[in-house]
């Protein structure tokens, strides 16, 4: 009797949830939903309204126009998880290794480190882009003054080989303070016995790096994996400053953020307008493989936290 | 000895990177107090007489302050909102004991995990059906709406680790549960109020994404909207643009340097995310 009285209090807490569910839900939750529902969908108007079933699916991966951009746009976007994960990563795990040390001076490098993380990823891909320009820029200049006399004039993000890897190490340089943070949080979470117990056995820093450190660390290197996976899936902002949204040279910085934001919203050549029953497709093909690299994170956390 | 040597080393990687970092930065800096030929025949030193030309021109002959204060506008009411809205929630979120409540807050988490872009195509149709593509308006609840998971997140866990007894007083003094949310929660939550306001903040001020899509018209173009625009016409003279980078960056980065830790603490916790 109580609680049925409670449950109908004027104040009930359901009540104080209600704005942010209402805002929530008609601008974030549902729209997600619904761009998926609408993959299904075709249609010139505003909203496809014909249902078509897997068709847009059939046209994203049979359609040469549809199905070549898609590979390339996959393999681009592995290129840039590749050099995050080989360089942004593992230079995070350097600095938060020296940085969890006793040096002086550390919490002004820890700021510098971090600083281009709170830069506009637009600001920063602007700027790498004056940097890299083949005849003023400062990279070219001094290359040059070293003698490195080839790359006078060099168009870094001109050329189809080289143009990815520079837009994932602008990426890189931008990011490399939040997995500094995380593992610097992780090395500061182990217990100094272990490492005390480890050096007392004659264990060299080295050794112990890799011996000691490295493993207990197992699940914070999933979780930095993990978010840069979702990151570079969801990427675009850089590659629209630094090449443009067409991927430019001949689509070798294409991700799949350009590839949704052309098809799906801006319209890719030679059709200027946007198909949104194929591009809402393309967003529940990035949905999926988000779900998927998740997926494999926590089944490979609860294992490894089951063997412990 | 050999401590001493690892410790140099440490040194010189960090310098190294350092160096690395803030060079991109400290010529932005000095090349836009630069005329253009100076700016290509010396990159890298700081000007013996400044030209302030390049700012006076983007301050006084150019939209920019209109686009900075639209984003500030943008900025101010969703952090306002998101903070109100979202403290209100996870203030029930963090007493309500039920299915109901695990559910509701297992639902705003899910947004954690999953990035609004992919929303975009029925963001777009919804916003324009309510009439608002190319206004500012149309940025605000779609901007809440993206904060929201984040910042019930962060603030529910937040009030959980609230010391119960302040609370429990309070109920027996009969106080109502939106006396208690004004007088005794939001005065306690302050700090975590600073980081979920910092995650948007950063979010929302260097968004190009949204923007974009909206397609604002020219007196509504958000600060990096307008920056894509400059960066277009401006591009063959490098003053202006370096000076319209410098600008839409300085305010933040003189914030963060003000309060780097609250701000390290912010984006590593909005980044984890979940």
């Amino acid at each position: 009797m109580a609680q049925a009285k409670r449950r109908f209090r004027k104040d009930h807490w359901f009540f104080f949830t209600i704005p942010a569910l209402v805002i929530y839900v008609w601008f974030m939750a549902f729209p997600l939903f619904n761009s998926m529902r609408m993959s299904f969908y075709q249609g010139t108007g505003l909203i496809p309204t014909q249902f078509v079933g897997l068709q847009n699916y059939v046209e994203l991966f049979t359609n040469p126009l549809f199905r070549d951009r898609l590979l390339g746009a996959l393999k681009n976007t592995c290129i840039l998880f590749a050099i995050c994960m080989g360089i942004q990563n593992t230079l995070g795990l350097l600095f938060a290794n020296i940085l969890a040390g006793r040096l002086k001076g550390r919490s002004v490098f820890r700021t510098i480190i971090f600083l281009p993380a709170t830069m506009s990823v637009l600001v920063t891909g602007f700027l790498w882009k004056l940097i890299l320009n083949p005849h003023w820029g400062a990279v070219n200049q001094i290359l040059v003054r070293f003698g490195l006399k080839q790359f006078e004039g060099y168009p870094w993000l001109g050329k189809p080989e080289t143009a990815m890897i520079m837009v994932g190490l602008v990426t890189a340089w931008q990011w490399v303070g939040i997995p500094t943070m995380i593992f610097l949080a992780g090395f500061q979470g182990i217990s100094e016995d272990v490492l005390e117990a480890a050096s007392i056995d004659g264990a060299s820093a080295l050794q112990i790096f890799w011996k000691v450190k490295l493993p207990l660390l197992t699940p914070v290197i999933g979780l930095v994996a993990v978010m840069t996976f979702v990151g570079n899936f969801n990427a675009f902002d850089i590659v629209f400053a630094m090449t443009n949204a067409r991927g430019a040279p001949e689509y070798s910085t294409d991700i799949m953020g350009t590839l949704f934001y052309r098809i799906g919203i801006a319209g890719q050549h030679p059709v200027a307008q946007p198909n949104m029953g194929v591009g809402a497709s393309i967003a529940t093909v990035i949905f999926f493989i988000l779900f998927l690299g998740v997926s494999m994170w926590m089944y490979f956390r609860e294992r490894g936290s089951r063997v412990q | 000895m050999r401590h001493r040597r690892t410790n140099l080393i440490h040194y010189l990687i960090l310098l190294a990177w350092s160096l690395i970092v803030l060079f991109p930065v400290w010529t932005m800096l000095v090349n836009s107090l630069k005329k253009q030929l100076d700016i290509f025949r010396d990159p890298f030193v700081f000007p013996p007489s400044p030209n302030l030309a390049g700012y006076r021109y983007v301050l006084q002959d150019s939209d920019f302050l209109l686009y900075c204060w639209n984003t500030l506008f943008v900025v101010g009411l969703t952090i306002f909102v998101t903070l109100f809205i979202g403290s209100l929630a996870s203030y029930a979120l963090a007493f309500w004991k039920g299915k109901a409540s695990k559910f509701l807050y297992l639902l705003f988490l899910s947004g954690i995990m999953i990035p609004i872009r992919l929303g975009t195509i029925n963001i777009f149709q919804i916003v324009r059906s309510l009439g608002l593509m190319g206004s500012l308006y149309g940025l605000i609840p779609v901007y809440i709406a993206w904060g929201l998971p984040m910042a019930v997140f962060v603030l529910t866990t937040f009030i959980q680790e609230l010391p119960r007894e302040l609370i429990e007083v309070a109920e027996i003094d009969g106080a109502s549960r939106m006396r208690i949310y004004s007088n005794i929660i939001v005065p306690l939550i302050r700090p975590a109020l600073g980081t979920v306001a910092i995650i948007n903040l950063i979010n929302i001020w260097n968004d190009i994404w949204f923007p974009l899509i909206f397609n604002l018209k020219e007196s509504h173009r958000t600060l990096m909207l307008g920056v894509t625009y400059f960066f277009g016409t401006y591009q063959t003279d490098w003053t202006k643009v370096l000076v319209v980078l410098t600008l839409a960056t300085l305010p933040i980065i003189l914030l963060y340097i003000l309060m780097s830790k609250q701000f390290i603490k912010g984006l590593t916790a909005g980044a984890i995310k979940g």
